[in-house]
């Protein structure tokens, strides 16, 4: 009952809203052109459409979009221009500026006014043009993007108007460009192109570059020198801003690519680094992470669909213990009986990789999983000229939150303490009382845990199927090797390094000969200095 | 002299393994032409491949032995050689194609034709001749193995860093074969041979033929690493493997110790690899996997690493075993394998032959009161 | 002294790991046929000054010359070797898969170059230099047996016999009677004797009877230089050398 009121009040503003507007302004001045529209000839079509752009009055625009809707007709009998809508088998119909019923009519009774191409891109100009006048400041700037794009000389004079009222700084940004780019592109005088010219350098993206490279090189528009001279002034300028921004879009990329080396490779730096075990299975404990993070989301659209948002930190603790447990369970199992045979350990754990995979295969299927992907990483935002997502935004501060914890774990507490104690000298540490078993399994754990939460976040942007763990491991392998063994900043500044190196041979090189160049740098690499980039020296490593 | 370098390397194990190898050579040609398709000693073509197929990683798995067994390199990038003697002979192959490809352009390669190229890149002339692949499948292998271990050893780079560049080196070159601009097919790789050496590769006596030459090649790389390891050198590779700076504190560099060792092996994953080509009819980028290069590894520790046998009974049971599990129970060769890797790892580091030797050890000591035969408790 | 007449000749070796100095502007001259013996307290730079002699370590600064001529620094181990320095590790390390007959065989003096050894067949004079050898370090019994299967004095043993085998100008030797029973000490104190002949000798022991044993020129280190050089006696009476260690 009040729902059904709040409807009708609804629907009585909107209509009654234009008509108000309409009747404050004086429909009276409209109707004529409205009634132009339907004159006849598509000629005498665009001169009416000009004409109502000119007004720079918003109530025209309903009447504009039913043209471009196709549903603006002209009643045979008196010759008025109408919107007529299907309603059984003939017309209901409207009045264009004021939306009164016009009552009904004969399908033969009125007739199409219709439009070609040519008017059809008027029409968008014009629209344009007119939503210049908006309420909606979005509305606004949408349409000062809309009149940019099209350049339409026609725009012009709204434009000036619309200009002249604008108080949103934005929109009037916008406005500027837009009129810029109009009057670049049109016959203005040299003064004016000169000043777009300086407009359009300050906006500096691709499409002002493609407009100023248009008015350098121009022969056919009779741009005077100075235009030119200016343009290209700009265009030089404007150039080199790309470039920077574009290296920087590439910084970003590597960035995020390094971040998501950082997050596969820290774990393998624990196990490879600190235990000198080499773990092939690395891989299928960020799968596994994968896999918890798919069935935590599965549960919560089972059960609590409206707590989606939260899944993703529901599966992370989940993702860290699940991986984690099996990681200790494989310790237990089968490493600990190869510990200082670390060629061993990589062939088992290898049998260990197979078997996993296998085993996800048969309970979950071969096929991809969707992981979702909460609201608040979806989306992404402009910054300057980047575009950065929010999911990779994400990424790339978790896999830093990551790498500080474990610092932090591995340096202050205890447990990093014992860990680090049992790495240096084995049996003195037992003969303390540290319980190094228990301490091989928990290191192994905590390494496989940090592959469960890289798991979580990898789901994000990865297929989540029985091969993702495939997909990282030799790319971590590198990581670790040529950050250093034994060095969690190594594994930071080798996986951010391979990153970047990789995101900056990508537009020269393509991804996969730059992956390849990667890969043979390293090979080279790992002549110069055989332990890494972070390799510790003397005597204590050789022995 | 030659012939008593050769010699002296053969013990029991190699009689044993010759024998079996000469019985193969004669009986399998015979089974598969000289007896009627409905007899029981029939052989099928399909069948005479496969154990061809066995054979080639038997010849792939005893050069991996030869560097991990009796050096302790242990490669994870042997598929790169094998796989490198197989495009070599690929590209031979495909030159005899001809101009009876989809396209019928008899200069080029159907896959060119249709990437819209004009001319044989460079690095295939030649190919149409057998005895240019016939060394360029030793060469390019060999070639690429010296440059790398020369790099590799020299800057001293050593076990689990050497195993993973060897990997990084095989899967580098897994992506740039898959990339079609290299000019080796991409994805698809090189297929639909027609003849070798102007014999139809369908026949069932090429098949048999090639069977043969697989029998012959085994058994020559068996003899030479049997001279290799026997000779003082193999000693040196020996102690090399058990403690290499002592060896160079003796005044040996070891450095070319191993990359003799390294470059002899990757010549015999490429002869491998090219008798594989003809037998499977298909080379593609997929066979540079690294985990091809590790499968291998695990049928040299089977059969027990360091025993030249061993590999070559390794390969031959894991593949069966292969051939077996992933036509009768697919869902189950993964675990199959997985689990071979972790219990060889764990409970037979000598692999086979190193528990019958344990055995044999044993029991005299112990059971030769009691006159229980070598071999028969505890296999 | 100038450096021509010399053996070894070392002046100003420093090297640093990370740091920490190992050895400090080190300066020692072995003379031909000279056997010296050289002590010094745990970090005193012992092992790294053969480290530095044999190749394994570069030095930072410093001259090392040998037979007053060949600058050892920029050679790698196996050049050095084959200019005629063996070295014995403290723990003995001899390949323990061959039996001791290849052990031998393997250190002999011969061409060292992979086609060398590859065609390589024992010619009847070097069976009969490792019969010697065999029967110097009564290893003769034992010549068929894995080297693995030795007992830790025979292992010893062994090696010097190796060094024997490699007929090496200069012999670097570490703690040679570390873990040896009082009969094998004076046992192996006669064969270095012996050995110091035909060869110069450097050995490096914690042993004071030992040392006292062999009866030769005395080197003490200390923090990666020379603290005090003459006879055991002299160098015992050393105010100095008491402090830093026979003191303790």
């Amino acid at each position: 009952m009040h729902r059904a009121l709040c409807w009708l009040l609804a629907a009585f503003l909107a209509l009654a809203a234009p008509a108000a507007f309409a009747a404050d302004q004086g429909a009276a001045d409209l109707a004529p052109l409205v009634r132009g529209l339907g004159a006849g000839s598509y000629a005498d079509t665009e001169k009416a459409l000009s004409a109502l752009a000119g007004t720079g009055d918003p109530a025209a625009v309903p009447v504009i979009e039913a043209l471009q809707a196709g549903d603006l007709h002209v009643r045979k009998a008196d010759g008025a221009v109408v919107v007529a809508k299907r309603a059984g088998s003939g017309f209901a119909l409207t009045d264009p500026l004021t939306g009164a019923a016009l009552g009904e009519a004969d399908r033969n009774a009125v007739e199409k006014i219709r439009i070609n191409n040519a008017l059809r891109r008027t029409i968008s100009a014009t629209l344009g043009a007119l939503t210049l006048m908006s309420p909606d400041a979005n509305t606004r700037r949408q349409a000062a993007e809309a009149v940019f794009k099209s350049r339409d000389a026609n725009a012009l004079d709204a434009l000036n108007t619309a200009l002249a009222k604008e108080t949103d700084e934005r929109v009037r940004r916008a406005m500027t460009q837009a009129r810029a780019a109009v009057l670049l592109a049109g016959d203005a005088a040299d003064a004016d192109k000169v000043a777009a010219v300086a407009v359009l350098q300050e906006r500096g993206d691709q499409d002002a570059l493609a407009l100023l490279n248009g008015a350098a090189n121009s022969v056919s528009n009779g741009g005077s020198d100075a235009v030119k001279d200016a343009a290209k002034k700009a265009v030089a300028s404007v150039e080199q801003r790309l470039a920077l921004w574009g290296a920087a879009q590439n910084l970003w990329y590597g960035l995020s690519l390094g971040s998501v080396l950082l997050l596969a490779a820290i774990g393998l730096a624990v196990t490879f680094g600190v235990m000198g075990v080499i773990n092939m299975a690395h891989g299928e404990m960020v799968m596994i992470g994968a896999y918890a993070t798919f069935l935590v989301q599965e549960a919560f659209r089972q059960w609590a669909p409206g707590l989606f948002d939260f899944s993703i930190l529901v599966a992370l603790p989940v993702a860290f213990l699940v991986s984690g447990a099996v990681g200790v369970a494989i310790e237990r199992s089968v490493i600990r009986w190869l510990y200082g045979r670390p060629l061993e350990t990589l062939l088992a754990t290898w049998g260990l990789s197979l078997a996993l995979q296998q085993a996800v295969r048969s309970i979950f299927g071969p096929t991809n999983r969707e992981v979702g992907a909460p609201s608040w990483m979806s989306g992404a935002f402009e910054l300057g000229g980047l575009t950065i997502t929010y999911g990779r935004l994400w990424i790339v501060v978790f896999a830093f939150l990551v790498f500080g914890a474990l610092l932090v774990a591995l340096r202050k507490t205890w447990f990093g303490l014992s860990i680090r104690a049992v790495t240096q000298n084995r049996s003195m540490a037992n003969a303390m009382g540290i319980r190094t078993a228990r301490v091989d399994a928990l290191t192994f754990g905590l390494g496989s845990g940090i592959a469960g939460l890289a798991g979580v976040a990898l789901s994000q942007i990865d297929n989540v199927s029985p091969n993702l763990g495939q997909g990282y491991i030799i790319d971590s392998f590198m990581v670790v090797v040529f950050g250093g063994v034994g060095n969690l900043w190594g594994t930071l500044v080798g996986a951010l390094a391979l990153g970047g190196v990789n995101k900056f041979l990508e537009p020269y090189a393509g991804a996969v000969l730059g992956k390849i160049l990667v890969l043979i740098f390293i090979i080279l690499f790992i002549q110069r200095r055989p332990r890494g980039l972070f390799a510790l020296k003397g005597r204590a490593v050789e022995a | 002299m030659l012939t008593r370098f050769f010699l002296m390397g053969l013990d029991k194990k190699a009689g044993v393994l010759l024998t079996v190898l000469a019985v193969l050579a004669v009986a399998v040609p015979f089974m598969a032409l000289g007896t009627a398709p409905d007899s029981p000693w029939h052989l099928s073509t399909h069948t005479v491949a496969l154990l061809g197929k066995y054979l080639c990683f038997a010849l792939l798995a005893l050069s991996l032995d030869l560097v991990w067994g009796y050096v302790g390199i242990l490669s994870l990038g042997h598929a790169a050689f094998f796989t490198l003697g197989g495009y070599a002979m690929g590209m031979y192959l495909m030159r005899q194609i001809g101009s009876r490809g989809v396209y019928g352009n008899a200069d080029l390669p159907d896959f060119m034709v249709f990437l819209n190229w004009t001319e044989l890149p460079w690095y295939w002339h030649g190919f149409d001749h057998f005895w240019f692949a016939a060394v360029m499948v030793m060469v390019v292998p060999g070639l690429l193995a010296f440059a790398f271990g020369w790099f590799a050893f020299r800057s001293r780079v050593t076990g689990v860093y050497l195993s993973i560049i060897t990997q990084a080196l095989t899967f580098a070159l897994m992506l740039a074969f898959f990339r079609n601009d290299m000019g080796f097919g991409g994805n698809n790789g090189l297929t639909d041979f027609k003849e070798i050496l102007g014999f139809d590769i369908q026949a069932a006596s090429t098949r048999v033929g090639l069977f043969v030459a697989t029998v012959v090649a085994l058994a020559i790389g068996y003899v030479l690493a049997s001279a290799v390891v026997a000779s003082k050198l193999g000693k040196v590779l020996i102690a090399v493997r058990d403690a290499e700076s002592r060896v160079r504190f003796m005044g040996y560099e070891t450095d070319r110790y191993k990359l003799f060792a390294w470059t002899l092996s990757a010549c015999m994953a490429g002869v491998a690899g090219a008798l594989y080509v003809p037998q499977v009819g298909i080379i593609n980028p997929s066979e540079f996997s690294p985990a091809s290069s590790i499968e291998a590894v695990i049928w040299v520790a089977v059969g027990g690493r360091g025993t030249l046998a061993g590999p070559v009974l390794g390969a031959v049971l894991v593949n069966f075993g292969k051939s077996y599990f992933t036509a009768a129970l697919p869902e189950l060769w993964l675990f199959a394998l997985g689990g071979l890797f972790v219990l060889v790892t764990l409970f037979l580091p000598k692999g086979i032959l190193g528990l019958a030797a344990q055995l044999r050890q044993r029991l005299p000591s112990r059971g030769a009161v009691a006159g229980t035969p070598a071999g028969q408790k505890g296999v | 002294m100038s450096a021509e007449d010399t053996l070894l000749y070392l002046d100003g070796v420093s090297v640093s790991f990370d740091g920490f100095r190992a050895l400090n502007s080190l300066s020692l001259v072995i003379e031909p046929g000279e056997m010296r013996a050289i002590i010094g307290p745990n970090g005193a730079g012992k092992t790294t000054m053969m480290d530095v002699i044999t190749g394994k370590t570069r030095p930072d600064t410093g001259t090392i010359l040998f037979e007053g001529r060949t600058d050892l620094t920029s050679l790698r181990e196996p050049a050095i070797a084959n200019l005629g320095i063996g070295r014995k590790f403290q723990r003995p390390t001899v390949f323990e898969m061959h039996t001791v007959w290849d052990n031998l065989e393997l250190s002999l003096k011969a061409p060292r170059r992979p086609l060398k050894t590859l065609t390589y067949s024992a010619t009847k004079e070097d069976r009969a230099r490792i019969e010697e050898i065999l029967d110097i370090t009564r290893l003769s019994p034992r010549r068929d047996r894995p080297a693995g299967s030795l007992s830790h004095g025979e292992k010893q043993w062994l090696e010097i016999g190796m060094l024997l085998a490699q007929d090496p100008k200069l012999l670097l030797v570490d703690e040679p009677v570390a873990g040896m029973t009082d009969a094998e000490t004076e046992q192996t104190a006669h064969l270095l004797k012996d050995i110091a002949g035909k060869h110069s000798v450097i050995v490096v022991e914690h042993d004071m009877v030992f040392v006292r044993e062999l009866g030769v020129k005395v080197t003490v280190l200390h923090e990666g230089s020379v603290l005090a050089e003459g006879s055991l006696d002299s160098v015992s009476a050393n105010k100095q050398v008491i402090d830093v260690y026979l003191g303790r």
